[in-house]
């Protein structure tokens, strides 16, 4: 035994605690924004109120549709590993991936629309709007960045989960990888149907 | 290296050249690195405190400017606190001792062990370069309270993003620690069979993983103001600055946790060591050690008294505060009753166990009197509190790690230290504690307020007792240290249970082997069965 291997093991359900672990300490860094929101929004109901708003119902409510499908295909790819059908997995996780990317170009063109009309942190536009407002939209754009760059890096990981599916590391015996990969693209989507309904729909 | 005998290879001598330690996944390895790295910072943190005390000798300015006092608090905080108390003893003794002492050959991920060591130098190089780089070291205090942080020009955002690295760092480990030791016990290591230092570190674990991100997002939101102005602490705009003192505090209050809670931990083993007898109330210290840090969660607001608050919320977070002492309590009583009947033997380790134990209740007792709301609205923000919390931090957790390298000293690099030099480097540590932070708690009382440059006049006997109080302490430090640099170098060869412990840690060869156990052991009594074998109640 090298030192490489030494402490070298395989007990997926320890591995998937672990990766429960890391959830939880991803709820929480969210947990600080929705402790933020629920604060600021009792304090400034009516300015809450004008700025959700402003905000694109239609964009969200596909960009909600199009997180839950990537979910089910990330679902159904952990059924096709271990079913065998390595094809099938791989084409599942470049699904997933596209899904994403869709949701992030949705994202973009939806924050380039409110940037043109002004609404950005900084903005002399922002500067006069009600100092309620300004925070719904601080706390909007802090939100959703961070919710985006969570989908990033969950890109990443499936890319990088693909990879090891193509190598034959991860497969039917031992899927760890993969299962706690959607372990957390799961999550990613939780927190966005958090998200959702707080900033476009409670008007 | 001498000793070369049928034994098996020690961790030391299993791979030679710097790119087998910083590339190490050996925990024993990790555990050491830190080790380093932390001596290396506590002592730029000593100095800044020695820098300290030295200005405070005499009132007016006196060796730096009042600027450039600021930023030693700030970065004497921010080193000691984020580099050295917070991950102190999990880190160094938690990694090396854990997997030994359940029977594990390492850590539940050892390749995620490693990144958090990068993460923490990475993190650590961030906060130092805050003091080279941009418009001058940071001058916020340690709290980076709002709104001072968004608006002062000195380098604020990169010491911030240091900690911010630094908090990952924690989360990682906390989360490697409390899946060892779910998965990773040997054979027939129930609960309740587990010695009670990985006890701590498991309730430890669950504080680093649950309060962390809380500071995280924190951190962010504050770099995120001062780079883009979103106003959410900022009062001019709308923001709220008692919410970061909440946000923060809902972090920072459970981290002090993070502190003692190990410290504790590594107290419970020594005791029953050199008491000879097994640990009274086992299952009392285990639970009062989760109960810490569940209770813990829920006193954040007792640190913002006087920042505006309903009386129904100061008297909840009072009473509260109260509960947590419960816990602490039981732990004491319990080191005591150990204790009794015990056939003692005096060791450095027992030294400072028992310093430990009145330094840590001189620090505790002093912070219920500041839980009590009407005396904290006295000394709110005087030297007080300055008192108190180094009684508990250096008086607790640091005295539990300075304990915890002698006790652990022979194990981990198999070398015996001069016992009477250390003895003797104890009491004067002793000594230097007391007469450095007693005089802050009559200063305190009478009215001198913490992170002041200069003060009256009448406030300076007790200012000079304190800065007298620092050298004495250095002087422990240095001797310390000194002593066991020699013995590293010409100390003589330990035995693999120099002290007749009885967790499995001491049935291995000093320094251990890289698999650790040749044969993974089964255990099958309590973890402290001294005199005639007797098992304890499991």
């Amino acid at each position: 035994m090298t030192e490489a291997t030494v402490g070298m093991h395989d007990d997926s359900v320890g591995s998937r605690l672990g990766m429960w672990l890391f959830l939880f300490t991803e709820m929480l860094l969210f947990g600080g924004l929705f402790l933020l929101y629920s604060v600021y929004r009792a304090k400034n109901p009516e300015a809450f109120h004008e700025g959700a708003s402003h905000l694109n119902v239609l964009i969200g409510s596909l960009n909600t549709i199009v997180l839950l499908t990537s979910s089910l295909t990330a679902a159904c790819s952990i059924t096709a590993i271990r079913r065998r059908n390595t094809a099938g997995g791989v084409i599942l996780l470049m699904g997933t991936i596209l899904l994403a990317l869709v949701f992030l170009i949705d994202k973009y063109f939806e924050w380039g629309e409110e940037f043109r009309q002004g609404i950005y942190p900084g903005s002399s536009h922002m500067a006069e709007l009600p100092q309620g407002e300004r925070i719904f939209f601080s706390l909007y754009y802090t939100m959703t960045g961070l919710h985006g760059l969570h989908v990033v890096v969950g890109m990443m990981v499936f890319g990088f989960v693909m990879d090891r599916v193509l190598r034959g590391r991860v497969n039917a015996r031992k899927y760890i990888w993969l299962d706690n990969g959607a372990l957390y693209w799961h999550l990613v989507d939780v927190i966005w149907i958090f998200l959702f309904p707080l900033l476009y729909l409670i008007t | 290296m001498s000793s070369v005998n049928t034994a098996p290879k020690s961790y030391l001598s299993a791979g030679q050249g710097l790119r087998s330690w910083i590339f190490t996944l050996d925990h024993k390895r990790i555990g050491l690195l830190y080790l380093m790295a932390m001596s290396t910072f506590f002592l730029s943190g000593m100095t800044l405190g020695f820098l300290m005390r030295l200005e405070l000798i005499a009132p007016g300015p006196t060796i730096v400017s009042a600027q450039t006092y600021n930023s030693f608090f700030t970065l004497h905080g921010v080193i000691m606190i984020f580099l050295f108390v917070i991950p102190g003893l999990p880190a160094v003794f938690g990694n090396f001792m854990l997997p030994l002492m359940i029977g594990a050959k390492d850590v539940f991920f050892p390749r995620l062990n490693l990144l958090s060591w990068w993460l923490f130098i990475t993190g650590a190089c961030l906060a130092f370069a805050s003091l080279l780089t941009g418009s001058g070291p940071p001058d916020t205090g340690w709290t980076f309270y709002a709104p001072y942080s968004l608006r002062t020009g000195t380098n604020v955002s990169l010491a911030v993003f240091g900690a911010f690295v630094l908090g990952f760092s924690s989360i990682l480990t906390g989360l490697n620690f409390v899946t060892t030791i779910h998965r990773m016990r040997a054979p027939g290591m129930t609960w309740f069979r587990m010695p009670l230092f990985p006890w701590a570190l498991y309730a430890t674990g669950w504080v680093q993983v649950l309060a962390t991100p809380i500071l995280g997002i924190t951190l962010l939101l504050v770099i995120l103001e001062r780079w883009l102005g979103l106003g959410l602490f900022n009062p001019e705009m709308g923001g709220d600055p008692i919410l970061y003192q909440h946000l923060f505090w809902i972090y920072s209050h459970p981290a002090v946790y993070i502190m003692i809670l190990p410290a504790m931990g590594a107290i419970t083993e020594i005791i029953p060591v050199y008491a000879r007898k097994t640990i009274f109330g086992y299952k009392a210290i285990a639970f009062s050690s989760v109960a810490i840090a569940l209770l813990g969660y829920l006193v954040w607001a007792h640190h913002m008294f006087t920042s505006g608050m309903s009386d129904t919320a100061r008297m909840i977070f009072s009473l509260l505060t109260f509960l947590v002492a419960i816990p602490s309590a039981i732990k004491v009583f319990n080191w005591v009753g150990t204790l009794y009947k015990g056939s003692i033997q005096i060791g450095t380790p027992f030294l400072y166990a028992m310093a430990f134990i009145f330094l840590f209740s001189v620090g505790g007792l002093t912070g219920l009197m500041q839980g009590a709301l009407s005396i904290n609205l006295r000394v709110h923000g005087t030297y007080f509190i300055v008192g108190h919390f180094h009684y508990v931090m250096f008086g607790g957790t640091a005295f539990a790690f300075f304990g915890s390298l002698h006790y652990w000293f022979p194990k981990m690099f198999g070398r015996m230290y001069n016992a009477k030099v250390a003895n003797m480097a104890w009491a004067i540590l002793f000594i230097g504690l007391n007469t450095l932070y007693f005089p802050m708690f009559i200063l305190g009382w009478e009215g001198m307020p913490r992170r002041y440059y200069d003060y009256l006049p009448e406030f300076q006997t007790g200012n000079v007792i304190s800065t007298v109080g620092s050298w004495i302490l250095i002087s422990g430090v240095l001797l310390m240290l000194g002593n066991l640099l020699m013995a590293l170098l010409k100390g003589r060869h330990a035995e693999p249970n120099p002290w007749g412990g009885t967790t499995l840690e001491w049935t291995v060869s000093s320094p251990p082997p890289l698999e650790n156990f040749e044969v993974t052991p089964v255990v099958t009594g309590g973890p402290y069965a001294y005199g005639r074998g007797d098992k304890q109640d499991d």
